[in-house]
This record gives structure tokens, C-alpha cells and sequence, in this order.
């Protein structure tokens, strides 16, 4: 763990400013934050691992558990729902089998509800991997991920 | 090379450009651009491009705030009038392409309007419809006409000649230019710039902070992702003009992670402006040092808020704290610092390339300048606008966003997201301004502007955007924590049907608590969007209460399916589309929902064919229908061909 995460951690001075950035680093390499991930960030940044808990179970981007393989957003903000996107993230559910937070069993798909995208104006939004997916409609969605 | 040396030859590449031999096409590829498929589209623009070896220059643009009509492709031919086509497709492209570049057809009918200089028949100039008639982009002056990844491009259109000017000038001159120019943060609390940077200048050093909140976290609101994706050089350049004006040396833009395009330009950006000197050390060779680093949020609304942004860029939870002390005296690590919003920033730019009184020359007298609004929900030209403050409400509703779409009738537009309020109707005269807003029960906000039509349950909205605030409240102190958790228990148990007598007084004095004695904005003003509904809509709470009746037919457990038996032909196609098979019938039998296994999903309505009418959705009501299906007999509504009315 410590070799997987040298080439972040060398970025970074030692200080507390490092720690959110060397979290969403660790993140984006290892697809959440382990318990161990966490005890070398720790170590490194002098900092307790309650502590690091404490700070990155505050902010919704980081997650404690191994996510599916591709990761499903469906956007739940203002202009998204007033366009019906809380049908859509229904039956997204319906169909994974999986709440918002949660992974399918065969870790193929994390379901997550995200605020806003900022991509209002061609609400309802869903995105999987980073590709934005706009003006969608409950079969639509179904067709999309389908193809996965 | 100096900076005249570099704008001079910014300047002749821009003038080259323009005069090219080359057919340009620009293409609108910001996040809203790409989310309607312009990579795609750019694929197919280069493909026949290459495919028929005409050599044309291909430029990635930001967003010209036409989002509705996205993907947005400009084609200008050596010598023509640019011309804007909207909706482009992938398919269109060949076509296109043929047409205008060989065959000089221009395409009247996928043209939107033309752009500059000149004109093109049958093709009307874009700053003469009604969408962009009223507008007067001065944040969002370069989106969608340079590419934001080419410093040069910036420069070349006045770019860096603000802090320029602003160098010749002293801090205290600086601090009163924006002072003059009445401009007031454009993040949301509209606090008067020039006063802010006043306390940061007064403050003592050596270090003190300026940071950019790119945080955007309203829901609705996407007028800094353009600015920073479009045109991220002007945010910056307002920041070095406010760092040297209030002695600044260190800064940082706090960008929400939710944007990684608007992170990447950002970088960019900064590595561009280190190439040129114009960030680090003695800045245009004088003694102005400044320094900027990009944090990037973590997904946590509350750090919109400036000391809990402050703490996140501490690496620490997003938690507000008590104000006073003000960032000024008190901000970051400590030291003396100040926060201004995107788009602030990039007026600040604006501003100093002209000059206040042209920028106070717009508006209305306490509320000068001009603002964005990003237009979503229900309206027919979704995307974002810039026009002087003042402007008529409805004017944005019906001329600028070309009113409902689908026809539909007007309800309410909640200005000012999770903060603001559900204006109705009888306000689409108010003049769109901080005062105004304000007296209305609302406030500008960050500038969403979302719209609700005539199916839109307000109680529901209400409801929506205090369970949005309840779940990003940081917890820290109990009116907002506890007193948010009272009110969304109270509102979920009126839309679903369980509303008592006294749950009105209620929600209105938990609001009155939670507003006075909030330790923040968020939880200040998260009860906005109950309060205005209740003052403009009570008689839809009082249905939702009194009558279990939901009035925009929208609430779920208030809602019911029938299937008329006086209508019903039996042709089954509801049956076959029934998601969860809860409609019972056979071939010519009259069909009966199950109202148990009844999930609402509204498909049945949808599917009916139209000369049958057979469902219908009420609320508040029942109808009597067979417990079990029955035969038709009701007469088949005129067709000849029985056979099809089976599909």
C-alpha cells in the first residue's frame, strides 16, 4: 500500500492542507478509501485515523467501499426533478436492485444520487463513467445501461 | 517579451484568424455541449472534413448560453458573416458541410441567426430574437467566441489590459473603481464588493488570502461552470486585479470536483499565465507578487458558505463558524483573506478594461451591473443569460425563455435555488433585483432561475428543496440540524396524504426559529422555499391537508388511476405495458386497475390511445369502476377498421 501510494504522497507536503487532496488522489487510484489507504495517509500526514475519518466521511464524494465497475449517477437536482428525474432514479433501482450508495451483488454497477451537475438546462441528466447523458427518460436510461 | 509585445502578437494572430483562407467552424463543446452529444458531432465535422480534404480550422468553444439548442455549431467562411447553426446532429453534418463550404447553400433552416458583421438572407442577426435582444454579456463577453485554452485568444480581446490599467493605478484607486462601479457579489448574499476588499485592504500582512468560491452547489445553477469553462482568464484576471488592489500575495479557487472540465481549464490557464509572467513573482515587472493554487471541493454544498469553504481548503470538515470575526480580519489559517464568486470576478475584469461609470451605467440604483441566470425546468430555451439588473421578471420568463414548454401554463419559477423562493404569476412584473426580489419573499441568489408549470405539486417542491438543505446541513448547530429534520418529517407526511390541522402553524414557526437563530446561510434561509410556498400557494397545503387532494395531480400517494368503464375499448395495450401487471382484462373486456399493486408510474395514461381516452388520473376523488373486468359497451368512437385498434 505504501509503494501504491508514494507517488501521491510525494506531491504533497506534510500538512494537514494536503489531506483532502491526497484523499480524492487515493480515491481516484484505488477506487475508494481502504482502512489501509487511510493508516498510510495517516502516518504520512501526522494526523490520527479518526481524524481522517472525521474529515472524509464529512464530504459525499468519498466512499469506504470497493464500487462496481461502472458507476452510475443519476443527477437529483432542482431542474433534474422538476423535468421527472426521481422516476428515473426509481426505476434504476428497481431494475439494479440497489439504493443510491450501494453496489450491485456482481459489483458491476454503484448507484449514486448526485445533487447537481450543472448541466440544467438539459435536464434529466445521468452520467456513467463521466459521460454525461442528457434529456433522459426511464426507458432511455434502461436502454443505456443495457449496454453494459 | 514584454506584455505589449505579447498582445501585439495576440493581436495579429486574432486579426490573421479572422481573415483566414480557411473556413473556421466553431463548435460549443462545454459540459452542456458535450452531455447533447458535440463530440460525436465534432467526430462527424472532422471526418468529412478530412474526407473531402478541405482544410478548415476547428476551434472547441464554450457555452453561448443557447443550451436548449445544443449542439451549437458556427460555421465562418473566408470573407462571410458567421453563422450559427443549432441542434446539429452527426447525421446533418455531411450535409451541412456540402451545402455551405461547396455549395454556398447557407442553410437558412438549420441557421439560428448570424453573428458580427453583415448579414445573410433568410437568416435573422442572433442579437435580434428574442433570446438574446435583451442581454448584455459582460461576464460571459468571450464564451463561445474564443477557445478558452488559448491565452492569446483572451488577450487578443482586451484580455490582462484590466490589470494593466489596474497597475497603473494604486490599491486605494483600484478598491474605489469597483466601489464606483456599485458591483455587489454575484455569488448569492450581494454584498458590496469594493466594501469587502476595503476590510482586506485596512488589514494588516504579510499574508493575506484571495480566494475564488467555485463551489457552485446550487442545484439549477451553471453560470460559473461556463464562465470557468469558457473563458477561464477572466476569473483569473479579476482575481490578480483584486489581489493587488487589497495587497493579496497568496490565492486559491475553490472549484467543486463536480466539474473536472472547469478544473482542467483552470490549470491550463495557470500554466499559460506562468509562461507569460503574468502570475508568481513581480508581475508585469513591478512589485505585485501573487500566487494562485486550485482546491477542488468534495462534494459538500455547505462549503459554498465562506468559512466552511475556508475550513475545507484546511483540510478540515466543512463546518461555518460565527461571524464576526470576518474573513478580513480573520480567514484562512487565521490570516487576513477574502472570498468573491466567480462571476464576480469576472466583472471585476470587465470593469477594469473599461471602466465603473460604463459598468453602473446598467442596472438599477442599488443594484448596478448586469446578472446571469441559468433557465431551467419547465421552459421552452433552457440556458444561461446575462441582462441588466432590473429587468422585468416576466420578460426573462416569456421573451428571453420563450415561456412553457409544451404549452403548458405558467405556475411559479424559484429564483435563487435552495435559499430562494417560488415566485408566482401575479410577480412577473417585478423588476429582478436584490431589493425587489427580497421584498417578494425571495432573494437573486446565485442566479437559477428554475421553472415550474401547471403539473408541478408545489407542496412537493417545497418539500424537495428542504430535504436538499437537510441533507447537506453540516450538522453543527440544532435549528438547523433538528429543525430542518421537523420540517421535512412534517412536509413528507402532507404529501403523503397524512397532513394534520395546525401543521401550516407549525412549519410557519419552525421557519421563523430556524431563520433567526442559524448558525449560517444554509440553515438561515433553507425554510425560503416553505415560506413563499405557503404565502403564494396555502390553498395547495390546505388541499394536500384538508382534503388528501393533491391539485397538480402530482403527489403519489394522493393519486389514483381509473380506467372508465364508459370509454374503455378493451384493446389491452395497457395491460401489456403495465409495468408491475396490475391491470387486469381481456380482448374487449373492460379493463380494471388493481389498486393495491397500482405503482402509479402513470404508463397507462400515456399508452391509451388518444380516441379512447379511457384513463384518467384524479386526486382528492373516486370514481366507481367494476371490481373486475366486465365487457365493453361502450360504443367504438367512429373507425371503420376494427382490426386496428389492436396493436
Amino acid at each position: 500500500m505504501r509503494e501504491r501510494l508514494r507517488p501521491i504522497l510525494e506531491g504533497h507536503r506534510g500538512h494537514r492542507e494536503a489531506l483532502i487532496p491526497v484523499l480524492q488522489k487515493t480515491q481516484a487510484e484505488l477506487g475508494y478509501l481502504s482502512e489501509e489507504a487511510i493508516s498510510e495517509i495517516a502516518h504520512f500526514l501526522g494526523l490520527s485515523k479518526s481524524d481522517i475519518y472525521g474529515v472524509a466521511s464529512f464530504y459525499a464524494q468519498f466512499r469506504f467501499q470497493r464500487p462496481g465497475e461502472h458507476e452510475v449517477k443519476v443527477c437529483q437536482g432542482t431542474a433534474c426533478h422538476v423535468r421527472g428525474s426521481a422516476r428515473i432514479l426509481e426505476e434504476i433501482q428497481r431494475d439494479l436492485g440497489v439504493s443510491p450508495g450501494q453496489t450491485t451483488a456482481d459489483y458491476k454497477f454503484s448507484l449514486e444520487r448526485v445533487a447537481c451537475v450543472g448541466c440544467c438546462a438539459l435536464a434529466p441528466v445521468m452520467i456513467v463513467d463521466g459521460t454525461v447523458h442528457a434529456k433522459m427518460t426511464v426507458s432511455q436510461s434502461k436502454k443505456i445501461l443495457a449496454q453494459y | 517579451m514584454t506584455f505589449a509585445e505579447i498582445r501585439k502578437k495576440a493581436v495579429a494572430e486574432w486579426e490573421a484568424l479572422q481573415s483566414s483562407s480557411k473556413p473556421r467552424i466553431l463548435v460549443g463543446a462545454a459540459t452542456c455541449g458535450l452531455a447533447a452529444g458535440a463530440e460525436d458531432v465534432l467526430a462527424a465535422i472532422n471526418e468529412e472534413l478530412a474526407g473531402r480534404g478541405i482544410d478548415a480550422l476547428v476551434t472547441r468553444v464554450g457555452c453561448i448560453g443557447m443550451c436548449y439548442a445544443e449542439p451549437i455549431v458556427d460555421i465562418i467562411k473566408p470573407g462571410r458573416t458567421r453563422i450559427t447553426y443549432a441542434s446539429i446532429t452527426p447525421e446533418l453534418v455531411p450535409q451541412l458541410i456540402e451545402d455551405y463550404l461547396v455549395n454556398d447553400n447557407p442553410r437558412p433552416d438549420l441557421a439560428m441567426g448570424t453573428i458580427g458583421e453583415g448579414t445573410v438572407e433568410g437568416i435573422p442577426r442572433l442579437e435580434d430574437l428574442p433570446i438574446f435582444k435583451p442581454q448584455v454579456r459582460i461576464s460571459l463577453r468571450n464564451c463561445g467566441h474564443i477557445d478558452p485554452e488559448e491565452i492569446d485568444q483572451y488577450i487578443a480581446n482586451g484580455g490582462y489590459s484590466g490589470l494593466e490599467r489596474a497597475l497603473s493605478m494604486t490599491p486605494r484607486e483600484v478598491v474605489d473603481e469597483i466601489s464606483r462601479s456599485g458591483l455587489r457579489g454575484r455569488g448569492g448574499a450581494g454584498a458590496s464588493t469594493g466594501f469587502k476588499w476595503e476590510r482586506l485592504l485596512e488589514a494588516p500582512g504579510p499574508d493575506k488570502y484571495m480566494i475564488c468560491n467555485a463551489d457552485e452547489g446550487d442545484p439549477g445553477a451553471f453560470m460559473d461552470r461556463s464562465l470557468l469553462e469558457g473563458d477561464p482568464h477572466a476569473v483569473l484576471e479579476g482575481m490578480l486585479i483584486g489581489a493587488y488592489a487589497t495587497g493579496a500575495n497568496h490565492g486559491y479557487v475553490y472549484c467543486r470536483a463536480e466539474y473536472p472540465l472547469a478544473i482542467q481549464r483552470l490549470e491550463k490557464a495557470l500554466r499559460q499565465m506562468e509562461e507569460y509572467g503574468l502570475i508568481g513573482e513581480n508581475i508585469f515587472g513591478s512589485e505585485f507578487s501573487f500566487e494562485i493554487a486550485v482546491k477542488e471541493g468534495a462534494g459538500a454544498f455547505v462549503c459554498g458558505e465562506e468559512t466552511a469553504l475556508m475550513m475545507s481548503i484546511e483540510g478540515r470538515r466543512g463546518m461555518p463558524r460565527p461571524r464576526p470575526p470576518f474573513p478580513a480580519q480573520s480567514g484562512l489559517w487565521g490570516r487576513p483573506s477574502n472570498i468573491n464568486n466567480v462571476e464576480t470576478w469576472a466583472n471585476v475584469s470587465a470593469i477594469l478594461q473599461r471602466d465603473a461609470d460604463w459598468y453602473a451605467s446598467y442596472g438599477t440604483e442599488t443594484s448596478k451591473g448586469t446578472k446571469t441566470f441559468a433557465l431551467a425546468g419547465k421552459i421552452s430555451r433552457t440556458g444561461l443569460i446575462e441582462v441588466p439588473m432590473g429587468i422585468r421578471l416576466g420578460d426573462i420568463i416569456e421573451e428571453i425563455g420563450g415561456g412553457i414548454v409544451g404549452g403548458k401554463r405558467f405556475k411559479a419559477v424559484q429564483t435563487g435555488g435552495p435559499s430562494g423562493g417560488c415566485l408566482p404569476a401575479s410577480m412577473l412584473d417585478l423588476q429582478v433585483d436584490y431589493e425587489s426580489l427580497a421584498q417578494a419573499g425571495s432573494i437573486v441568489g446565485s442566479g437559477g432561475m428554475v421553472v415550474a408549470d401547471e403539473d408541478t405539486c408545489m407542496v412537493e417542491l417545497a418539500r424537495f428543496f428542504l430535504a436538499f438543505c437537510q441533507h447537506e446541513s453540516c450538522g453543527k448547530c440544532v435549528p438547523c440540524r433538528v429543525g430542518t429534520r421537523q420540517m421535512l418529517t412534517i412536509l413528507e407526511r402532507i404529501v403523503h396524504g397524512q397532513g394534520q390541522p395546525g401543521d401550516i402553524e407549525l412549519l410557519e414557526r419552525l421557519s421563523e426559529t430556524i431563520r433567526s437563530t442559524s448558525l449560517c446561510a444554509l440553515g438561515g434561509t433553507a425554510p425560503n422555499p416553505v415560506l413563499t410556498t405557503l404565502r403564494y400557494f396555502r390553498e395547495e397545503f390546505e388541499a394536500h391537508i384538508n382534503e388528501k387532494r393533491c391539485p397538480a395531480l402530482s403527489c403519489t400517494d394522493l393519486i389514483t388511476f381509473y380506467i372508465l368503464p364508459d370509454k374503455c375499448q378493451g384493446c389491452g395495450i395497457c395491460h401489456r405495458n403495465c409495468p408491475v401487471e396490475a391491470i387486469a382484462g381481456d380482448r374487449r373486456m373492460v379493463h380494471v386497475i388493481d389498486q393495491e399493486k397500482c405503482i402509479k408510474c402513470g404508463t397507462c395514461l400515456d399508452v391509451c390511445p388518444e380516441r379512447f381516452g379511457a384513463v384518467v388520473k384524479v386526486s382528492g376523488e373516486e370514481i366507481q369502476v367494476p371490481s373486475e373486468p366486465v365487457p365493453v359497451t361502450a360504443p367504438r368512437p367512429g373507425r371503420e377498421d376494427a382490426a386496428s385498434d389492436e396493436v
